[in-house]
C-alpha cells in the first residue's frame, strides 16, 4: 500500500508518451552496483487494523500517560480547549506548505500575522517572529544575533537556564565562548553576572521564571548587560508573561522560549514551538520567517513573506539564520489558543498556575522531611527537598495515579533529593491532595 | 453582502469571553502575598471574542488556503504528496500525546520503542549504521550532520586544517547557510553543462583543506548524479566527508541506499519523503542517518535497544557533539512516519519512487512540447522547465505561475535551481492519478498559448484567488509586523 493510483493502461500510455519500453529504462543514469534487487528489510505492509493495534499497543505502554502528571521542567500539561484540535486539524491548514504562493495562502499567512502580534504583545517587543523550532533553538539563534550585533563572542548565561538550554548553546557554540554564572539560592544574582561580563560579552541571557519556576529581576539584568554593552535575552514562559511585567517593557533586546504551554501537547517533548520577539532596531537581523501585511492591486489588505533576504534561499552562506521551515502548525494553535482565552483567559490561567502551586507548595510544607528547596517566590513551579531521593517519591506516585514532578537527580547527582513540581490550571483539590498522599507514603509516614 | 473579512484583534471586545475556566478549588490567598515584590504587568492587549466567532474566524482562514487535499501541489523539491489520516489520527493517542519527556524510560517505553524502531528502519531504508531523530527540520539536520563530521575531523588532529566545505552552484540554500553556521567556509563548485557535478571543478576544489563534499542526490534539477560513486571517491581520497542532502529522497527510497554511494552522513526529510504533512510551513522532522564511523558523535541521548527488549536513553557517550533540540525531536512528526513505513513495507517503499519517476517524466515529456527543457534526460523524481522561451511575449516565468493557481493547482518551484534561468521546478509525487497530471499539463500548455495570445490575461493573473497580486515591496519598505490597536 503506498497511496498510488495507477491503472496498468495508464501505466503504458505514459511510457508510450515518454517513449520508453520499460520503466527501468528510466534508471539508466543509476550505476548498476547501486541498484538493489530487493527493497529494504522493513516490516509491514500493515492494514490500517493492525497498525492502530501494533500503535495502540505501544501508546498504553507508556504509563507516564495515564498518570495526573506534576512534571514541568520545560513541557507542561495546560489546559488545550477542544476548538484549538477542531481547527488546528483542519486539512487546510495541516496539508498546505509554506506560503510561497501568497494568493492561496491567506490562511496561514493571516494566521502568522496574528500569531506574531500576540507574541509581540505578549513579551512587550516591538516585533515578533513567525516561530522557531523550539525554546532552545530559539535561544541560541538570539545569541547568534547578539554575537552579529556586537561583533562580540562571549555567552554569559545567568544562574537557572534550564540545563537542556545550556547544554544545545554549548553544542552550537564553542563551549570555551559560553559562561555559565551559576546561582544563589535559585536565582541569578547580578553582582555575580557583573563581574563575569567584560568587554567580549555579547549577551546576558536568563530564564524568567527560571527552570527552578522562581521568578528573577529582569530590570537588573537588563541593566547590567547594557552597561557592559552587551544584549539582554530573556527566555520566558508565555504563561507567565500573561501575569509578569514582560521584559521587552523593562529593556530587554531579544525575548525568546518555548511556547508548548500554548495549545500544543506534550508529545513527548515534539514538535515544540520556540518563538522569537526583539527590538524594532534588530529587525533586519532576526532570523527566521517574518509575514506583513499589505494590499493587493485592488487595494485589500493581504499577508506575505517579507524581509526575506535575510533568508538562506536568497542570501545564503550569508544569511542570518539556516532556517528554512518554521513551527507553522503549533504557531497555528497557539494563536487559536491565545483567541480562544484572550486576555482575561491567559491571565486567569496564570493566576491559577499561582493560586494551586501555591496550596500544593503549603500542603508539601506540611508533611515531615519535605521542605520548599528555595524562599524566593515562584511560578507554576517549585523544589521540594525530599527526606529520600527523589526517584523513590516518582516511584511512590504510581501507586496513588500521578507523576508527582520531575527528579532532578537525572540532571545533576548534588540534585538526587531535590523534586520539581508544577501545578497548571488542570490540577483541581483531590488531584493536589493525592499528590500530597504520594509524598507522605514516599516520606516513611502513613 | 459579504462581511469583511477582520482581524480577531478587530472583532469582540468587552463581555465577549471564550470557553470558561472552572473557578479556584483551592484556598486563595492574594497575589501579592504569594509574589511578593514581583511587579505584574499593567496591561495586556489582546483580543477577548466569544468561541463561535473564533470559530468562524479561523474555519474562514482556511477556506483561503490551497492545500494537498484540494488539489495538485507540485512544489519541486517539497515532495507535496498525501498525508495518510490514519498517521494523523495514532500521533494523536493520549499515550503518545500526553507522555512527558522527563517521565523517565520506564515510564515511557512505547515512546521510546517507537523512537528507536523509526531509527532502524531510517538506517535500513539508506544504508547507514546509525539513525538520530533529534534534528526538528532539514537544515537542523545539515547543521547536526556538519557538527558531526567537524567533531570527527577535530579526534583525528584535523579540526584546524579542515574548514571548507564543496558545495556545487545548484544546491539547496540552506546547504550554505548551514555550512556558515558551524563556522566552516563554503566554496562553490560550477555545474557542468548537463547540471551534474563537474569532476574537473571538484579536482580542483578538493585538498586537504576540505572537510566535506555536500551533493543532492538527485540534484535539484532532478537528474541521478551519474558519477556519483567517482564524486564520493574523489572526496575520501581527499580525507574529506560526504554528505547528502536528503531532500530528494523519494525518488530513491526502496530503490537505492546513499549508504552505497559512499556518503557517509545524511539528513532524511520525513516531511518530504515519509509523508508527514508540511504544516504551512512545519513542523517536519530531520533525522540524521551516518555511517559507522560517525556513531559516537551522534547527539545524545541516544535509543539504545537492549537485549531484554527494553529501550534506553544513553547518556554516556564522551565524543557526542552534545543535544541539538531541547528534547527528543519532533517526537508526533516521527510517529507519522513510522506509521506510513510500516503501511508500505518494502514493496510499497519501492513503489513510491517507480511512480514517482514514471509520474514526473510522463510530464516532462508532455511539457517539453509546449515550455524548454533545458537538461532533456530522463528525470527521477523532479524536473526544471524554463519559461526563457515565453520571454519574447513579455511573459516571465512568475506569470504563469500565477496564472496556474486560476486552474486550481499550486505553482511550481519557481526561479530555484538558481542555474536555470526562468525556472519551474516541477515535482508530482507519486500520489497523483493519471488524471490529475493530465490537468495540470493540459493548464500548463494553455497558459503557453495565452502567452503568445494575450499576455496581459497572465500579467493579471490571478483572478480567481481570494487577493490578488500582493504589493510585495510596499510589504518590505515600512513593514508591518503586527496588528494595530483598533
Amino acid at each position: 500500500m503506498s497511496f498510488v493510483g495507477l491503472g496498468r493502461d495508464e501505466e503504458q500510455r505514459m511510457l508510450k508518451e515518454i517513449g520508453v519500453a520499460r520503466f527501468e529504462d528510466l534508471l539508466a543514469a543509476i550505476p548498476q552496483e547501486v541498484l538493489l534487487e530487493h527493497p529494504p528489510r522493513i516490516p509491514g505492509p500493515l492494514s490500517e487494523i493492525e497498525l492502530r493495534r501494533l500503535l495502540g499497543r505501544w501508546a498504553r505502554e507508556n504509563h507516564a500517560a495515564e498518570l495526573v502528571s506534576f512534571q514541568g521542567g520545560g513541557i507542561y500539561d495546560h489546559w488545550i480547549p477542544a476548538a484549538v484540535d477542531a481547527l488546528a486539524s483542519r486539512s487546510e491548514f495541516v496539508t498546505a506548505y509554506t506560503p510561497y504562493q501568497p494568493e492561496v495562502a491567506q490562511g496561514t499567512l493571516t494566521a502568522i500575522f496574528e500569531f506574531q502580534s500576540m507574541m509581540a504583545e505578549l513579551t512587550g517587543c516591538d516585533v515578533a517572529n513567525a516561530s522557531m523550532y523550539d525554546g532552545a533553538t530559539a535561544t541560541v539563534e538570539a545569541a547568534l544575533l547578539a554575537r552579529r550585533q556586537t561583533g562580540r563572542k562571549r555567552v554569559v548565561v545567568a544562574g537557572m537556564v534550564h540545563p537542556h538550554v545550556l547544554a544545545v548553546l554549548r553544542t552550537y557554540l564553542d563551549p570555551d565562548e559560553v559562561s555559565h554564572v551559576g546561582d544563589t539560592a535559585g536565582l541569578a544574582v547580578p553582582a555575580d553576572v557583573k563581574a563575569a561580563l567584560g568587554p567580549d560579552s555579547a549577551c546576558v541571557i536568563y530564564q524568567q521564571p527560571n527552570f527552578f519556576g522562581l521568578v528573577e529581576d529582569p530590570p537588573a539584568l537588563h541593566a547590567i548587560a547594557h552597561e557592559a554593552g552587551a544584549l539582554a535575552i530573556a527566555v520566558c514562559d508565555p504563561i507567565a508573561l500573561a501575569l509578569l511585567e514582560p521584559p521587552g517593557r523593562t529593556g530587554a533586546d531579544i525575548v525568546v522560549g518555548e511556547a508548548q504551554s500554548l495549545g500544543s501537547p506534550m508529545s513527548f517533548g515534539g514538535p515544540l514551538l520556540g518563538y522569537f520577539a526583539a527590538k524594532q532596531s534588530l529587525l533586519r537581523g532576526l532570523p527566521g520567517r517574518l509575514v506583513a501585511e499589505t494590499v493587493d492591486r485592488q487595494g485589500r489588505r493581504g499577508f506575505v513573506l517579507t524581509l526575506q533576504t535575510r533568508e538562506q534561499h536568497i542570501r545564503r552562506e550569508k544569511a542570518t539564520s539556516n532556517i528554512c521551515t518554521n513551527q507553522g502548525l503549533m504557531a497555528l494553535r497557539a494563536t487559536i489558543h491565545m483567541g480562544l482565552l484572550g486576555r482575561l483567559g491567559l491571565r486567569e490561567v496564570a493566576e491559577l498556575c499561582v493560586q494551586k502551586s501555591h496550596h500544593a507548595a503549603r500542603l508539601a510544607a506540611g508533611i515531615p522531611g519535605y521542605a520548599l528547596a528555595h524562599e524566593a517566590p515562584f511560578f507554576r513551579e517549585f523544589v521540594l527537598r525530599c527526606p529520600v531521593e527523589a526517584r523513590r517519591v516518582v516511584e511512590a506516585g504510581l501507586e496513588f495515579g500521578v507523576s508527582p514532578g520531575i527528579n532532578l537527580g537525572r540532571f545533576r547527582p548534588e540534585w538526587k533529593d531535590l523534586l520539581l513540581v508544577a501545578v497548571t490550571e488542570l490540577r483541581d483539590a483531590g488531584e493536589i491532595d493525592r499528590w500530597a498522599q504520594t509524598l507522605h507514603r514516599a516520606g516513611g509516614a502513613r | 453582502m459579504i462581511m469583511p473579512r477582520r482581524l480577531l484583534i478587530e472583532q469582540g471586545g468587552a463581555g465577549h469571553r471564550g470557553p470558561a475556566l472552572p473557578a479556584c478549588d483551592v484556598p486563595q490567598r492574594p497575589l501579592a502575598e504569594l509574589l511578593p515584590g514581583v511587579v505584574l504587568r499593567a496591561e495586556l492587549v489582546f483580543p477577548q471574542v466569544s468561541e463561535p466567532e473564533v470559530v468562524r474566524h479561523f474555519t474562514e482562514l482556511s477556506t483561503l488556503n490551497h492545500h494537498v487535499d484540494r488539489g495538485f501541489y507540485p512544489l519541486g523539491s517539497c515532495t507535496m504528496k498525501y498525508n495518510p489520516k490514519i498517521d494523523e489520527e495514532l500521533a494523536g493517542l493520549a499515550g503518545f500525546a500526553k507522555a512527558h519527556p522527563l517521565a523517565g524510560d520506564d515510564a515511557t517505553q512505547g515512546c521510546l520503542r517507537a523512537m528507536a524502531e523509526v531509527q532502524r528502519l531510517l538506517a535500513e531504508i539508506t544504508g547507514f549504521a546509525a539513525v538520530t531523530t533529534q534534528p526538528a527540520a532539514g537544515a537542523h539536520g545539515e547543521m547536526t550532520g556538519l557538527l558531526m563530521m567537524r567533531a570527527y575531523h577535530r579526534s583525528r588532529g584535523e579540526g584546524e586544517r579542515r574548514r571548507r566545505v564543496i558545495v556545487p552552484d545548484s544546491a539547496h540554500g540552506t546547504n550554505p547557510a548551514s555550512v556558515s553556521l558551524v563556522g566552516y567556509e563554503t566554496v562553490v563548485i560550477p555545474s557542468g553543462p548537463d547540471a551534474t557535478v563537474d569532476l574537473d571543478a571538484l579536482a580542483k576544489a578538493l585538498d586537504d583543506r576540505t572537510a566535506a563534499v555536500m551533493l543532492t542526490v538527485p540534484n535539484t534539477v532532478g537528474l541521478f548524479e551519474p558519477r556519483v560513486l567517482e564524486v564520493t571517491r574523489m572526496a575520501h581520497a581527499a580525507g574529506a566527508q560526504c554528505y547528502m542532502d536528503g531532500a530528494n529522497l523519494n525518488a530513491l527510497v526502496g530503490r537505492v541506499r546513499p549508504g552505497d554511494l559512499g556518503f557517509d552522513v545524511m539528513h532524511i526529510n520525513v516531511h518530504k519523503t515519509f509523508s508527514t504533512p508540511h504544516g504551512g510551513g512545519g513542523p517536519g522532522a530531520g533525522p540524521v542517518a551516518v555511517a559507522k564511523h560517525l556513531e559516537p558523535f551522534l547527539p545524545t541521548p541516544v535509543a539504545v535497544l537492549q537485549q531484554d527488549g527494553r529501550v534506553r536513553l544513553d547518556w554516556e557517550r564522551p565524543q557526542s557533539i552534545g543535544r541539538v533540540h531541547s528534547f527528543n525531536g519532533n517526537f508526533s512528526i516521527l510517529l507519522r512516519a513510522l506509521a506510513y513505513m510500516l503501511t508500505l513495507g518494502p514493496e510499497g517503499l519501492a513503489e513510491v519512487s517507480r511512480v514517482a519517476i514514471l509520474n514526473a517524466n510522463y510530464l516532462m515529456r508532455r511539457l517539453a512540447k509546449s515550455y524548454d527543457l533545458p537538461n532533456p534526460q530522463a528525470c527521477m523524481h523532479e524536473f526544471v522547465l524554463s519559461g526563457r522561451g515565453l520571454k519574447k511575449y513579455g511573459v516571465r516565468t512568475l506569470d504563469v505561475a500565477k496564472r496556474l493557481l486560476d486552474f486550481g493547482v499550486h505553482a511550481p518551484t519557481v526561479y530555484f535551481p538558481l542555474i536555470v534561468e526562468e525556472a519551474l521546478m516541477i515535482e508530482p509525487t507519486e500520489t497523483e492519478t493519471f488524471d490529475r497530471l493530465d490537468h495540470f499539463a493540459t493548464a500548463m500548455e494553455r497558459i503557453a498559448v495565452e502567452a503568445a495570445e494575450d499576455a496581459e490575461l497572465l500579467h493579471q493573473a490571478p483572478h480567481t484567488t481570494p487577493v490578488g497580486r500582493l504589493d510585495e515591496a510596499r510589504a518590505s519598505r515600512e513593514p508591518r509586523l503586527r496588528w494595530s490597536i483598533p
